[in-house]
């Protein structure tokens, strides 16, 4: 049978830094296709060229046996590819008919809104997916779940012939994506297919056919779902070998414990919320625990919970021997505590400040002298950092914004080292910076241990986990479900550790 | 740094310079437009009258400053100023006031201004613990902070003679106007706060990047509601001097359409809406610009009317040329 969908060799740069290069995707009609990959693997850029939001540098589309040069997401949707974002472009006070058929709505005469009509094609399309509901009520007053079947429902009565999910189950609980599956299967015996991007790898082997696995803005592999396993999704989405990380099996895992004397912190049960439910670890002084786990398994969420971002609504920390509720960052400060946040950006650095201002920034409090910041020991105290950590500026009174991202990210951790925490969170402390400031990076990391501090380790670079914890708690969906103990890490024990956490125990 | 080698860092640093001081070159076409054009103007009557009129703009534009760092807005200020205002003639010419003529001056300008941090206390917390848009927190006593003020009044002008209280508006110090002199105080003072203490670091770094300076473990409840605090009382102190330079308190014109005036200094100034920035003494420039447009259209018998579009071309130029230093 002839593909619906055919991309082939597509290509895009962004600013001369490919995003994509050879990236290839084909579906066939009526097929459930997943599209799975990590973090910047060129995903969404891809869909993106196909809904006509980006204009791809190079390659071959075509859809429906048509070479296609679709300019603009209208255009798109006009070919019949409907996309479904996690963030749903409906108008939530408006009619659940008004927003199924808006920009088509049945009319009379020519130009009254035909709405009894309307409202009985409503019906109509959304008793096929078996929902019942008032269609006359404010979209607004039903759940995320059905907004996004209603959402699903209006690119069907548009007679798409392709409907793009992305992360369609992230805000739904199980019943509701049960429901959601239902339509999907729905759609597939009617002919529509869809295109699945989710980082949920259990549901692709629910309800979808075929898997294209992207890696580095390449297409690194496509084949049946029941022809492949999670291990061997997981692997080609690393780049690792499967028979490999296969044949290491299980028993390795065990090394000898480490013998570290004093508990600084001892987390028992934690929980935030739904993305948080159950965390447990403990944290020695001179050790490096890390967090593992996929993306929104709840590693960030714990760093916030320990840093009284996000307030716990159950479980116990005990911080050096005494009971630890931060309710804000300034009381984890105070308490030996210091988090290098994941996103440098938004919550790093402050842009217009100069580096001596960003460096001292969370150290202000012990600065203060007559009412004022003490320039002089301020002055002192960053010159002494700019030299340690190899901070490479013009002066410490250039604006931040204008160092690179290595060196913005070094300021940042001096801003913390300043502060003398006995415990430094660092959530993925060398995302994005070029190799040589990952290192040195890596070895002040390794120096501040050294001293006798802790650090808990948030990393996507199964090698950094590896060979820099001590310890790795290994998450899953909000719960620390499983611990490795260097030395005995492998990066393909910890692979098999994400991909069978049930099997590894608790 | 500028090269004799070639032509164009010279071109380019100038432009640039132009970019970063067009306040100053602003106040300089002025000054010498009005010492060809305007008759009497290089006197030390104008001046004065300059300095007087632009001292209240100029105080409360400061305050101003403090709140848009926060990347905020206070709309409040100029009914704040109608509150503090109506409030001394009550308590001076009350019965206490005039038994004790001593503690009825004090209280006339201390009462007021708690009045006015109670206001600003109020902004800063539906702001900072609210969290409601500043614009629509601040609309509430906009709106209904007038209202008080003329019901404490029943609406009417109050007129009194009270030279003591006068002073505030009407002194002069060196033959410069008293308020003049407490704006170059409150100046200096401000400028300390911002640039060399914790409050100030704090209250940049929040406006600049709320986010990184609550988890840098910074309070930002605290000092967003003490930069509305600040704004206030400011406002404040600039109503009672209209009401001293003009003997007599009128709750309906009092600090009208100040909160434009102060807002427009402010950017003129340099002052960034999306915070950040706090230049103290660029919102006394920028006070300084926009009284001596009003002046200059005025003293040429160009109409009131037509000195408020020259007012919204100004802050026109200034947003314009703040896009252009983002560059």
């Amino acid at each position: 049978m002839a593909p619906l969908l055919a991309m082939s060799d597509i290509a895009k740069h962004f600013a001369g830094v490919p995003a994509l290069r050879g990236a290839s995707l084909e579906i066939a009609p009526g097929e459930v296709h997943a599209l799975i990959g990590q973090n910047g693997a060129g995903k969404s850029t891809l869909i993106k060229i196909l809904t006509g939001l980006y204009r791809r540098d190079g390659g071959e589309i075509s859809f429906a046996g048509q070479p296609s040069h679709l300019a603009s997401p209208r255009e798109a949707q006009q070919a019949g590819i409907a996309t479904i974002y996690q963030e749903l472009n409906l108008v939530p006070l408006r009619s659940v008919s008004e927003n199924v058929v808006m920009g088509q709505e049945p009319r009379t005469l020519g130009f009254m809104i035909n709405w009894p009509e309307a409202h009985r094609r409503t019906r109509e399309i959304l008793a096929r997916f078996g929902i019942d509901i008032d269609v006359t009520a404010p979209l607004g007053s039903y759940s995320t779940a059905i907004q996004q079947l209603v959402a699903i429902a209006r690119a069907v009565s548009m007679d798409a012939k392709l409907v793009i999910m992305d992360e369609p189950t992230s805000s739904l609980d199980s019943s509701e994506v049960e429901i959601l599956f239902g339509v999907v299967r729905e759609l597939k015996s009617s002919g529509v297919s869809v295109l699945y991007v989710s980082h949920f790898l259990d549901e692709l082997f629910q309800i979808c056919d075929r898997v294209t696995i992207m890696r580095d803005g390449q297409t690194v592999g496509s084949r049946d779902i029941s022809a492949t396993t999670k291990l061997d999704l997981i692997a080609s989405m690393l780049g690792r070998n499967a028979d490999e990380i296969a044949a290491e099996g299980l028993t390795e895992l065990s090394g000898g414990n480490a013998n570290f004397e004093e508990v600084v912190l001892r987390v028992e049960g934690t929980a935030t919320g739904p993305r948080l439910s159950d965390f447990s670890m403990t944290l020695h002084r001179g050790e490096i625990v890390g967090l593992g786990g996929l993306l929104g398994s709840g590693r960030t969420e714990a760093a916030r919970s320990l840093f009284g971002v996000d307030q716990l609504t159950n479980g116990k920390m005990t911080l050096k021997g005494a009971t630890f509720r931060p309710s804000d960052p300034s009381a984890a400060i105070r308490a030996g505590i210091g988090f290098l946040t994941e996103d440098r950006k938004e919550e790093g650095i402050v842009p217009h400040m100069s580096v001596r201002e960003n460096l001292t920034l969370a150290l202000l409090p012990a600065l203060r002298r007559n009412g004022q910041v003490d320039r002089e020991a301020e002055r002192k105290l960053v010159a002494d950092f700019i030299r340690k950590l190899g901070i490479k500026t013009a002066h410490m009174d250039q604006p931040i914004r204008e160092l690179s991202g290595g060196n913005q990210q070094k300021v940042l951790l001096a801003r913390w080292l300043a502060t003398k925490p006995d415990i430094l969170i660092l959530d993925e402390p060398t995302r994005g910076v070029d190799v040589g400031a990952k290192r040195e990076i890596q070895s002040i990391i390794r120096t501040f241990v050294d001293e006798g501090h802790a650090v808990i380790l948030i990393s996507s670079e199964f090698e950094e986990l590896v060979e820099g914890a001590n310890r790795i708690v290994v998450m899953h969906e909000g719960r620390a479900v499983s611990e490795l103990t260097n030395p005995g890490i492998t990066e393909n024990a910890l692979v098999r550790a994400l991909a069978h956490h049930e099997e590894a125990g608790r | 740094m500028t090269s004799l080698i070639s032509d164009e860092p010279v071109r380019a640093d100038l432009s640039t310079r132009l970019k970063n001081n067009g306040g100053l070159v602003a106040l300089a076409v002025i000054l010498i437009f009005n010492i060809l054009v305007t008759p009497n103007f290089l006197q030390a009557q104008t001046l004065a009258v300059n300095i007087s009129q632009v001292a209240t703009i100029a105080i409360v534009a400061m305050g101003m400053t403090l709140v848009i760092a926060t990347g905020g807005i206070d709309l409040s200020v100029g009914a704040v100023m109608a509150l503090s205002g109506a409030l001394a003639p009550l308590i001076f010419q009350s019965d206490f006031g005039t038994a004790y003529p001593v503690l009825g001056i004090v209280a006339s300008l201390f009462l007021p201004l708690i009045a006015a941090l109670a206001c600003g206390l109020f902004n800063g917390t539906i702001v900072a613990v609210l969290k409601v848009q500043p614009i629509i927190a601040t609309l509430i006593l906009f709106i209904s902070g007038r209202g008080i003020a003329q019901v404490l009044t029943n609406g009417n002008l109050q007129t009194y003679s009270n030279p003591d209280f006068s002073y505030l508006g009407t002194g002069k110090i060196l033959g410069f106007p008293f308020q003049g002199w407490l704006a170059l105080a409150i100046a200096i003072f401000l400028f300390w706060l911002v640039n060399r203490t914790i409050f100030g670091r704090y209250l940049l770094a929040i406006g600049g990047n709320e986010r990184a300076a609550k988890l840098s473990g910074g309070p930002v409840r605290k000092v967003k509601i003490g930069a509305y605090v600040i704004c206030s009382i400011l406002s404040g102190l600039a109503g009672l001097i209209v009401v001293a330079i003009n003997s007599a308190s009128d709750a309906a014109r009092n600090g009208n359409l100040m909160e434009l005036d102060a807002i427009a200094a402010a950017v003129v100034g340099g002052a960034l809406l999306q915070g950040g920035k706090a230049p103290i003494f660029g919102a006394i420039l920028g006070a300084v610009i926009i009284q001596l447009v009003k002046y200059t259209l005025l003293a040429n018998g160009v109409e009131d009317e037509v000195a408020l579009i020259a007012k919204a071309a100004i802050i026109l130029a200034a947003v314009y040329i703040q896009q252009a230093r983002k560059e």
